[in-house]
């Protein structure tokens, strides 16, 4: 038969709790996300490449093994660009490029994720529409350039036709794919915790599939920015006010291969601004709190 | 020490009829030509009682916590519960976009508190497990047990008076298990909630339960039972811990040889 001290686990709090305490204080160490310094070296560090291709396209130019007209020097890209801002047309281009495709941008998000969010959850209507909406992913967006001019004219409808169209199937299908991958315990969890439909939807599917969807929303940008050059190229009109496809355009009525080469630094430019500014740190924010990185 | 074991008839009625969760002929099949993974079990568990079910890995104990959660339906038999239950696994499972508050917070609000009240309420029920500071940290910060914690915290958090645990301490080491056993045992006590806890950690049962349930595999049936007294949670070292779990240990390898054959 026991005795009074075999039984002895009436529990102490004010113990039990510093042990506790102690235990938790071991166990978890300090730890601290990036320094500004690493995070000012991570920004610049696409400098130093650029660097190394101006040095080397320098050289090539100085070989002459060109004529200035086919491979312009660094200098001679720069001038030109100087030139049209000189003329308020490269920083309206620049601007207006950007608005419409965050513009187009938005309403692709806004379309494309009740689009995914149905698809994902739903599988027979995944099983209809699925394949619709790869096809349409694979589809270069320039092939619809001329049917939105047929519908619509050289109008804004026609590039936002354009930039809608190249970047939904992507966003769509980076939050499909998203969902797919969400650990079936987190689904498990919200079953138990009594969550259904829209707040379901907001508060644990989207969330849980949120690196997947980023991905989408990365490759839906670039898309839209694509498309939007692609759209600008073809559908010059001055109804439609000045662009980087146009400026691009010309350059190559003008023959003015100084100009082509910039406008084509500008695109690439802002693809790489944009990398920077917004999804680089979204992605890396988004590894960091899910412990995913340190 | 008080105990009462496989003499009594197994599977008997609780008192007066009054119970918190009552399984009634239970039968489940994944699958029509399927094994039967579990055959005809019954169970009463009383309101506030705490129980433990051990058995073979793969012998149903998951199975049968999951039907009781309603996370699946049983192929025949009835489950009663007082309430829905809420259900803990062996991972804290808690969402990594969300700090330890947050997810607390979130079972308040789908358990439909006003928002107003949820981060104070959150706060107390991270109190309630020594985790206050712990409220801004995110789950990778924190350690296994601590996030263990949060997932009691997160269940408490429902407000619902039956726990089922999913071999909740399976994946710690010792000293933070032992940890998590006093700090069960005194939630236990405090909320006077209605506990099934499933364990193959004969010991853990024996010391942490007022009554253990041994399951058979392969069809998982409950076999035997063990009435346990005495104040909670018992000393591990305690040797009457010691000699009840290698009484049970025993049964459980004899059911275990069974399928040597
Ligand atoms: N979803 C499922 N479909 C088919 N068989 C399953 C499924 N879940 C569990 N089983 C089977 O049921 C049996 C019991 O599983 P489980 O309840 O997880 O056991 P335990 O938790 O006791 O280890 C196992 O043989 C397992 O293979
Ligand atoms: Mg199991």
């Amino acid at each position: 038969m026991p005795t009074d001290e075999q039984i002895s686990a009436e529990v102490r709090p004010s113990d039990l709790s510093q042990l506790e305490a102690g235990l938790d204080a071991l166990e978890t160490g300090g730890r601290q996300g990036p320094s500004v310094k690493t995070l000012f070296a991570r920004a610049l560090s696409p400098l130093i490449a650029i660097g190394v291709i101006i040095i080397i396209w320098q050289i090539i130019f100085y070989l002459q093994l060109q004529p200035d007209y086919v491979i312009p020097g660094p200098r001679q890209v720069w001038d030109a660009l100087a030139n049209q801002a000189e003329q308020q047309i490269l920083w309206q281009s620049t601007l207006n490029s950007i608005r419409r495709a965050a513009q187009g941008f938005i309403i692709a998000v806004i379309i494309a994720t009740p689009i995914g969010l149905a698809l994902g959850l739903n599988s027979k209507l995944r099983a209809v529409f699925g394949p619709i909406l790869t096809g349409l992913q694979v589809l270069p967006s320039v092939a619809w350039v001329p049917a939105a001019i047929i519908w619509f004219g050289l109008s804004d409808a026609t590039i936002y036709t354009v930039i809608l169209l190249g970047a939904v199937p992507s966003i769509a299908n980076g939050l499909i794919a998203g969902m797919d991958q969400i650990p079936p315990i987190y689904l498990r969890v919200g079953q138990i915790l009594g969550a259904k439909g829209l707040p379901r939807a907001w508060r644990i599917v989207l969330p849980a599939s949120w690196p997947g969807y980023l991905a989408g929303l990365e490759q839906g940008w670039a898309f839209a920015w694509r498309s939007l050059m692609a759209a600008e190229l073809i559908a010059v009109s001055p109804a439609l006010g000045p662009g980087l496809g146009q400026m691009l355009d010309t350059g190559r009525t003008l023959g003015d291969m100084a100009l082509v080469l910039g406008s084509i630094g500008m695109i690439m430019a802002v693809g790489i601004l944009v990398e920077r500014v917004v999804f680089s740190p979204l992605r890396q924010r988004t590894l960091r709190n899910r412990g995913l990185i340190r | 020490m008080t105990l009462t074991s496989g003499a009594h008839p197994v599977q008997q009625r609780a008192d007066e009829g009054e119970f918190s969760v009552r399984i009634e002929h239970v039968v489940k099949q994944f699958t029509a030509d399927g094994p039967i993974v579990l055959d005809d079990v019954s169970l009463d568990v009383r309101p506030g009682e705490f129980v433990s079910l051990v058995g073979a890995s793969g012998c149903g104990k998951s199975t049968l916590l999951n039907l009781i959660a309603r996370l699946d339906t049983q192929t025949s038999g009835t489950i009663e519960t007082l309430g829905a239950p809420t259900l803990m696994f062996q991972e804290a499972a808690l969402f990594p976009w969300l700090t330890a508050g947050r997810n607390v917070e979130l079972a308040l609000r789908f358990s439909n508190v006003p928002r107003s009240e949820r981060k104070a309420r959150a706060q107390e029920l991270l109190a309630l497990v020594h985790l206050e500071r712990s409220y801004d940290q995110r789950p990778h910060e924190l350690s296994g047990g601590m996030r263990q914690r949060v997932a009691i915290a997160r269940a408490l958090a429902q407000g619902r008076s039956i726990l089922l645990m999913d071999e909740p301490f399976a994946a710690l080491d010792a000293i933070t298990r032992d940890f998590l056993h006093e700090e069960l045992t005194r939630i236990w006590l405090e909320t006077g909630m209605t506990i099934i806890f499933v364990t193959h950690n004969v010991r853990e049962a024996v010391r942490l339960s007022q009554r253990v349930l041994l399951m058979s595999s392969r069809p998982g049936r409950i076999i035997n039972e063990w009435n346990i007294g005495g104040h909670k949670p018992w000393r591990l070292d305690s040797p009457d811990v010691a000699h009840l779990a290698s009484e049970i240990t025993d049964e459980l390898r004899k059911e275990i040889i069974r399928h040597a054959n």
